[in-house]
């Protein structure tokens, strides 16, 4: 730990630090990538859509002897689709079959009669619809174009609507991967996967929320300063809250890792990994973005602001006055340290909110 | 070592204490009142517990044809039927041409269910054009009270000859339709009592004449010939009717059969906008459902009530029927504005709220019967559950592992923490199954999974935010006192978008999606009153440990692991409240 706990404490003193903004754009180019491959995955191989969202064939056999997992193989393998069986109170067994159509239905009919040695006259094929109907589908799409306009709006509120924006934009981000992988796994999808998708949605702005809040924290008076760019202070605000992200990251991963690669992998719970599936790469997207995605978009965007560009100037002037008159910062290379560090040395005792969080004002005798 | 702790420190300082305190009694009055209700596990849904299965094949009748369309809508109404809170995890879907498979989670009332889903609940408000008691079976009642129109200011005639005729006369009225608008409480009396009349169907109908001299006589055969405390009778009488054409129909008005003659509908179901079951403590006259007309039906219903109020006994009556039934046959002594009215039985609070709930979600277009009746396992298989599960448990035991090495002793706090979300979340769940039809499926326990993680970053954001400060050289206590606000901060604002999408989707979405957001909202509830009420007091009386507040290398909390600077401990204790220049550099 004390390796970690360091490592923190470093990263909270500003002594290491990755340049999250600074490499903004390959992480925007690795984003774009894997957007443009889950895209063409998505229109390529498309979404194979389970039961209850295209119907299919449900076959009902009469009572048999055969077990649930056994006819789940034969289903299978008569239809290449992943089956549900259920066993009835009569003893037989009904089973679903995504995608069928009459004449498909009639063949793993055929096949599966001659895997239940029974005649095929006794099994019973039925074309069913879907549960989750199209009414379902337009509500949730509804449901979810109301939460977005309102999360904005939300957001630009209890921040501004640059940070709303890059939380949408990051949001859409972890979406599109998540449904891309999907399709290129080529897993039917649920509604456990839409739930899954829906889980990600959520967990995904309450991540870039977390991140932003720190942002909005240290950048506060930040035009009251002139040591550091807007950018400088996202970059540090990440840093500053990365072993938290880290954390949480870990946190949320494991059992979600835990039913797709231990689950799904060794123990055989086929049908779990579909969930776990997209909720791993929902989760590890949603954590990347927010690091890598949202809080650089919001220091690009803000950096198009006047006072911002204004502010960028200004620092450039006072480190260009400060490697002149290089005796009186000698102390110290100044960017290395956090914002709230660095602004009262700078703008001095009128300056005191900006290290209100540190109550360093009240020692005063201690200063230097 | 965290038990101990918490019963010794509750008492010296009230505050954090008497929050713990909170916290654990209301686990253990829910736990209690879960063990008290018998209900100590979460009701499962179909996925993970098998369950009914039924079967339901349409019947191609009243003038509505057997088309996708509306098999689609009625899938559809049986869906919100069956599942109006989105949380009861029951599945409708269509198979075939004509059926309708609904898959029903065990431990759910099936007998209601099976109701639910079959009836087809087409109403009408037909003017009564004739109605008499019918068959030996129409015995007097014993209640001939309960004509009153909501007590506030009955008509003087009305209420005068109803009670006339209910203490002449043998049979009594038990129903009544009042209007709601304030203004005409008293233009609906209820008037069920039988007038003998046998008027002819072409001269009586009061609105739109009811169908040519031929229909009108058959109608007048049947109505005489109509016998409706004959089941058999019953069951025909009035099923199949259009609401375009006059018919016959019966009724069950205070435990007497009438048999009524009513005129094409003048109001359909459909412009019911809303109902909903009301208790009307007024009268105690029992269960009651209110209806709220849209626009046009409220027009309609001013029309019609006009027009009837100008009739004499028995054809200022309307009857309310449903599916084919008299329901009530309340009468009209003027013009109802307003588009409210309410239907009023003998119900009971179940029949009013099923009916209230069928009239607000809509008719079936067609009606169904009953086809089969199975139960079915679980879709997903035991030994696939149970894989699930074991993966699961060894993914937590991961968390736990990983929190312990990175935060030692504040990991405990984190673990207790988390014990104390699941065991709320636990029961609360569990108590939701018999209260709301609450049904835990697949997607929800995942939910839960990543709850695990929501939860946890409260508590991560909080203990870094803690670290943080003492990293800036502060002691423990008013280190987590200053760091305690700005988590807050953070937590709230967080956990404010996962709720707002919670509700949101909770209050536009339907089914499965509707039950995803009852879970996102209540966890992410239950890790707001867990972060405030349980993990911040317990940090709180935690700093006053020596373990933690000296801290000791396993606590978490060690300023030099931690990285505090060195000049600290030079010019100062470590536990001084003074901070110290942390920054020398501020020269």
């Amino acid at each position: 730990m004390s390796k970690l706990g360091n490592l923190g404490a470093r990263l909270h003193r500003g002594e290491i630090s990755y340049d999250f903004v600074g490499h903004r754009m390959l992480w925007y180019g690795i984003s774009i990538l894997i957007t443009i491959t889950a895209i063409v995955g998505l229109a390529v191989r498309g979404l194979n859509m389970g039961i209850d969202f295209q119907g299919g064939a449900v076959f009902t056999t009469p009572k048999t002897s055969v077990s649930v997992a056994q006819a789940e193989e034969f289903a299978k393998d008569a239809s290449d689709h992943e089956a549900v069986v259920q066993k009835l109170g009569s003893g037989g067994l009904r089973i679903q079959i995504a995608g069928m159509d009459t004449q498909k239905s009639d063949e793993v009919k055929t096949a599966l009669a001659k895997d239940f040695k029974v005649d095929s006259e006794a099994i019973n094929a039925d074309l069913v619809g879907p549960s989750w109907g199209e009414q379902i589908a337009n509500k949730a799409w509804q449901g979810l174009a109301i939460f977005m306009v309102l999360v904005v709006i939300y957001l630009a509120i209890a921040f501004e609507w640059r940070m709303a924006i890059a939380a949408l934009i990051a949001l859409i981000h972890d979406i599109t991967i998540t449904t891309g992988i999907y399709a290129l796994v080529g897993f039917e999808v649920t509604p456990g996967t839409i739930i899954g998708l829906l889980t990600i949605l959520g967990y995904s702005l309450y991540d870039t929320v977390v991140v932003f809040d720190s942002l909005k924290e240290q950048t506060k008076d930040i035009t009251k300063q002139t040591r550091f760019t807007y950018s400088e202070i996202a970059n540090q605000s990440i840093n500053g809250t990365l072993v938290r992200s880290v954390n949480t990251t870990v946190v949320a991963l494991l059992p979600v890792a835990g039913l797709l690669f231990i689950g799904g992998g060794f123990l055989g719970a086929g049908t779990l990994n579909d969930i776990s599936l997209s909720l791993f790469v929902g989760l590890a997207a949603g954590a990347y973005s927010s690091i890598f995605i949202a809080t650089p978009l919001v220091a690009d965007l803000k950096e198009r602001e006047p006072q911002m560009k204004a502010l960028r100037k200004r620092v450039k002037a006072k480190r260009a006055q400060a490697v002149a008159e290089e005796e009186l910062s000698a102390t110290r290379p100044a960017p290395a340290d956090a914002p709230e560090d660095a602004a009262p040395a700078v703008v001095g005792p009128r300056n005191q909110p900006a290290s209100r969080n540190r109550g360093r004002g009240r020692p005063s005798g201690k200063r230097r | 070592m965290a038990a101990p702790k918490k019963g010794r420190n509750a008492s010296p300082q009230s505050k954090p204490g008497r929050s713990l305190a909170l916290i654990l009694i209301a686990i253990v009055a829910l736990t209690g009142g879960m063990f008290a209700s018998g209900h100590t596990t979460p009701r499962l849904g179909i996925d993970l517990a098998g369950g009914t299965s039924i079967t339901l094949q349409a019947k191609a009748d009243q003038g509505s044809a057997i088309n996708k369309a509306n098999m689609d809508t009625a899938v559809e109404i049986m869906n919100r039927r069956v599942n109006g809170l989105g949380v009861s995890e029951a599945e409708v879907q269509t198979q075939g041409t004509s059926n309708i498979i609904v898959n029903i989670p065990k431990g759910t009332n099936s007998e209601e269910a099976r109701q639910q889903v079959g009836t087809t609940a087409k109403l009408y408000f037909r003017p009564v054009l004739a109605s008499e008691p019918s068959g030996a079976a129409a015995s007097p009642s014993a209640s001939p009270s309960s004509s009153s129109s909501g007590g506030a200011s009955p008509s003087p005639s009305g209420s005068a000859s109803a009670e006339e005729k209910a203490s002449s006369s043998s049979a009594s009225p038990s129903s009544s339709a009042t209007s709601q608008g304030r203004a005409v409480t008293d233009a609906l009396k209820a008037d069920a009592t039988p007038s003998a009349t046998s008027s002819a169907a072409d001269s009586a109908s009061p609105s739109a004449s009811g169908g040519t001299g031929s229909s009108g006589n058959k109608l007048e055969d049947q109505y005489a010939k109509l016998d409706c405390s004959k089941s058999a009778d019953r069951a025909t009488a009035g099923k199949t009717a259009k609401p375009s054409e006059s018919t016959v129909a019966c009724g069950d008005i205070g435990g007497a059969w009438y048999k009524y003659m009513l005129g094409p509908a003048a109001v359909d179901g459909t412009e019911v906008k809303k109902a909903q079951a009301v208790f009307d403590t007024q009268t105690a006259s029992g269960w009651q459902v209110q209806m709220n007309f849209s626009s046009t039906g409220a027009k309609k219903f001013a029309d019609i009530t006009g027009q009837l109020a100008k009739n004499s006994t028995p054809q200022n009556q309307f009857g309310i029927v449903l599916d084919g039934e008299v329901v009530s046959s309340p009468y009209v002594s003027q013009s109802i504005s307003g588009g409210q009215a309410e239907i009023s039985g003998s119900f009971t609070q179940e029949e009013a709220q099923s009916l209230a709930n069928m009239l607000s979600y809509g008719a079936l277009p067609l009606s169904f019967k009953e086809q089969s009746v199975t139960t079915v396992t679980a879709a997903l298989g035991g030994e696939q559950l149970h894989a699930g599960l074991v993966a699961g448990a060894i993914g937590l035991a991961l968390v736990v592992v990983y929190l312990v090495a990175y935060y030692r002793g504040l990991a405990l706090v984190a673990l207790a923490s988390l014990l104390v979300s699941a065991a709320l979340t636990y029961v609360i769940m569990s108590l939701l199954g018999p209260t709301i039809g609450f049904a835990l499926n697949l997607p929800a326990v995942c939910g839960a999974i990543v709850a695990i993680g929501i939860t946890a970053d409260s508590f991560i954001v909080f203990f870094e935010r803690v670290r943080d400060e003492i990293r800036e050289g502060r002691s423990l206590r008013p280190a987590v006192e200053r760091g305690w606000p700005r988590a807050r901060r953070t937590i709230l604002v967080s956990d404010f978008v996962s709720f707002l999408a919670a509700a949101v989707l909770f209050v536009v979405t339907v089914g499965k999606v509707q039950g995803f957001a009852f879970t996102l909202g209540l966890t992410t509830v239950l890790d707001v009153v867990v972060v405030f009420f349980f993990t911040k007091p317990l940090m709180t009386i935690l700093a006053r440990r020596k373990f933690f507040a000296q801290g000791h290398k396993w606590s978490g909390l060690d300023p030099k692991s931690l990285g505090a600077k060195p000049p600290l401990r030079r010019t100062r204790r470590p536990a001084g409240p003074a901070a110290g220049s942390v920054d020398p550099k501020e020269a």
